[in-house]
């Protein structure tokens, strides 16, 4: 059986200076109430990992507006404005990433490797400063593996023992996010009795915590 | 040509590219009309890198489900055959040379193929999302775009905004022409009759090959 915590229990797990990475693609399938719970700690100084920036309002972008992220690493920023003001200001530091090198980054922090080989981003400013390696007359960058301290991910259903599915396209980075941190704290939208074993997508192991969503 | 009718224009001309069978991604914006200008007898699966393969059209208002949505955050459907999947595996579709077609936008196309179209310094800065896993891994790059920004060519002898990839382009479609990229250049293998092809050079900071190119056809 899974530990299943109070929201209001986040405050246990997170600390000023950690890092997090957040399920999500433009907030679809990011944990919103872990978000909102994470605005009321007001934790500060978090590296936050995740596809994009959300919007001002909506995913990750509140931590940014909140003024609680040091260091944001994503694909693409463009639908919260805030995000490119405190970059340009200097208030926050961003690391763009192309989204399969990020994608992998996390898969393979997840699966015991230190990174791969990727031919994205050969002859852009994305290869400055990292090590290109020829195989078979074919040049890759070396893009390393990544991890974190913490996962927070949007669970669709979730069962007592925190096998966990997710629902359409609010799958995104939320899977393999739940195999690359020390903790991983699922939202359920559902506590269910059973899933069917084959249709698992996140197994049990990967999860510490549940939080079963109030709706 | 009207402005509205060039987005319109460029998108069927891409949409005859397009083979029966292909799993294809449409960028944001004017390529994702591409869908509506399939030829009756070609069937291609749409793939949208937040995780399906599927793309529908966009429900009525009263259908719109909030987990349902395309890359630009848009709501859509998913047709009967269709799936899901996560980031990790819709990444390694595109970087696996599994899509056939990728058709996205640019701000810059230049003779060697090479396309920038992700950061403008200074001035815009939204980050490369997934374009640059597209246009590396998809096994055919077309860029759909207007021919010129405001009169200020778009397809260049070099890029000088910083490049989203090196090399990757095969085919560069505007409301002026087709454009094959190969390795000595940039061939004009269509023009759109309503410009001279005085015009079509005038517009054009590239060099461009131009040996008896066709009549752009669209019916």
């Amino acid at each position: 059986m899974k530990e299943i915590i109070k929201i209001e229990e986040l405050k246990n797990h997170v600390f000023d200076g950690m890092s997090i990475m957040v399920g999500g693609f433009m907030a679809v399938g990011t944990p919103e109430a872990l978000i909102d719970e994470l605005v009321k700690i007001n934790v500060k100084d978090l590296t936050i990992i995740c596809n994009d920036a959300g919007f001002i309002d909506k995913g990750v972008g509140k931590l940014i507006t909140n003024g609680q992220v040091k260091t944001l690493i994503a694909s693409h920023i463009g639908l919260n404005p805030m995000s490119g003001k405190l970059m340009s200001e200097g208030k926050m530091e961003v690391q763009l990433v192309p989204q399969g090198t990020l994608a992998e980054q996390i898969r393979c922090g997840g699966a015991g490797l230190g990174g791969f080989l990727t031919p994205t981003g050969l002859g852009t400013i994305v290869e400055e400063g990292k090590q290109v390696i020829s195989l078979e007359g074919k040049k890759f960058i070396l893009e390393q593996a990544l991890r974190a301290d913490l996962a927070l991910i949007d669970g669709y259903k979730v069962d007592k023992y925190g096998n966990t599915v997710y629902t359409k396209t609010s799958r995104n980075f939320n899977p393999v996010m739940a195999t690359a941190t020390n903790k991983v704290i699922v939202l359920a939208r559902k506590m269910v009795d059973e899933l069917n074993p084959d249709y698992v997508l996140t197994p049990h192991i990967f999860v510490d915590y549940i939080v079963e969503e109030c709706i | 040509m009207e402005k509205h009718e060039i987005k319109n224009f460029i998108a069927k001309r891409v949409a005859r590219e397009l083979s029966d069978g292909d799993l294809v991604n449409l960028g944001i914006g004017l390529p994702t009309l591409v869908g509506n200008f399939l030829p009756k007898d070609v069937h291609i699966n749409l793939q949208s890198e937040n995780g399906l393969i599927g793309l529908g059209p966009a429900p009525e208002e009263n259908d719109i489900d909030p987990d349902i949505t395309n890359a630009g955050g848009q709501p859509v459907t998913l047709l009967p055959g269709g799936m899901y999947f996560g980031s990790a595996i819709s990444f390694g579709i595109i970087r696996g040379g599994h899509v056939d077609v990728t058709v996205l936008g640019s701000l810059q196309v230049d003779e060697t193929g090479s396309l920038a179209n992700w950061i403008i310094p200074g001035k815009m800065v939204p980050g490369m999302g997934g374009a640059m896993d597209l246009v590396t891994g998809a096994k055919k790059v077309i860029i759909a775009m207007t021919h010129t920004n405001r009169g200020k060519p778009k397809i260049l002898k070099r890029c000088t905004l910083p490049l989203t990839a090196l090399n990757q382009v095969n085919m560069i479609i505007t409301e002026m022409g087709v454009i094959e990229v190969k390795d000595d250049g940039l061939h004009l293998l269509e023009y759109n009759p309503e410009y001279t092809i005085a015009e079509i050079v005038a517009a054009t900071e590239a060099t461009l090959i131009i040996n008896n190119p066709k009549q752009m056809e669209l019916e």
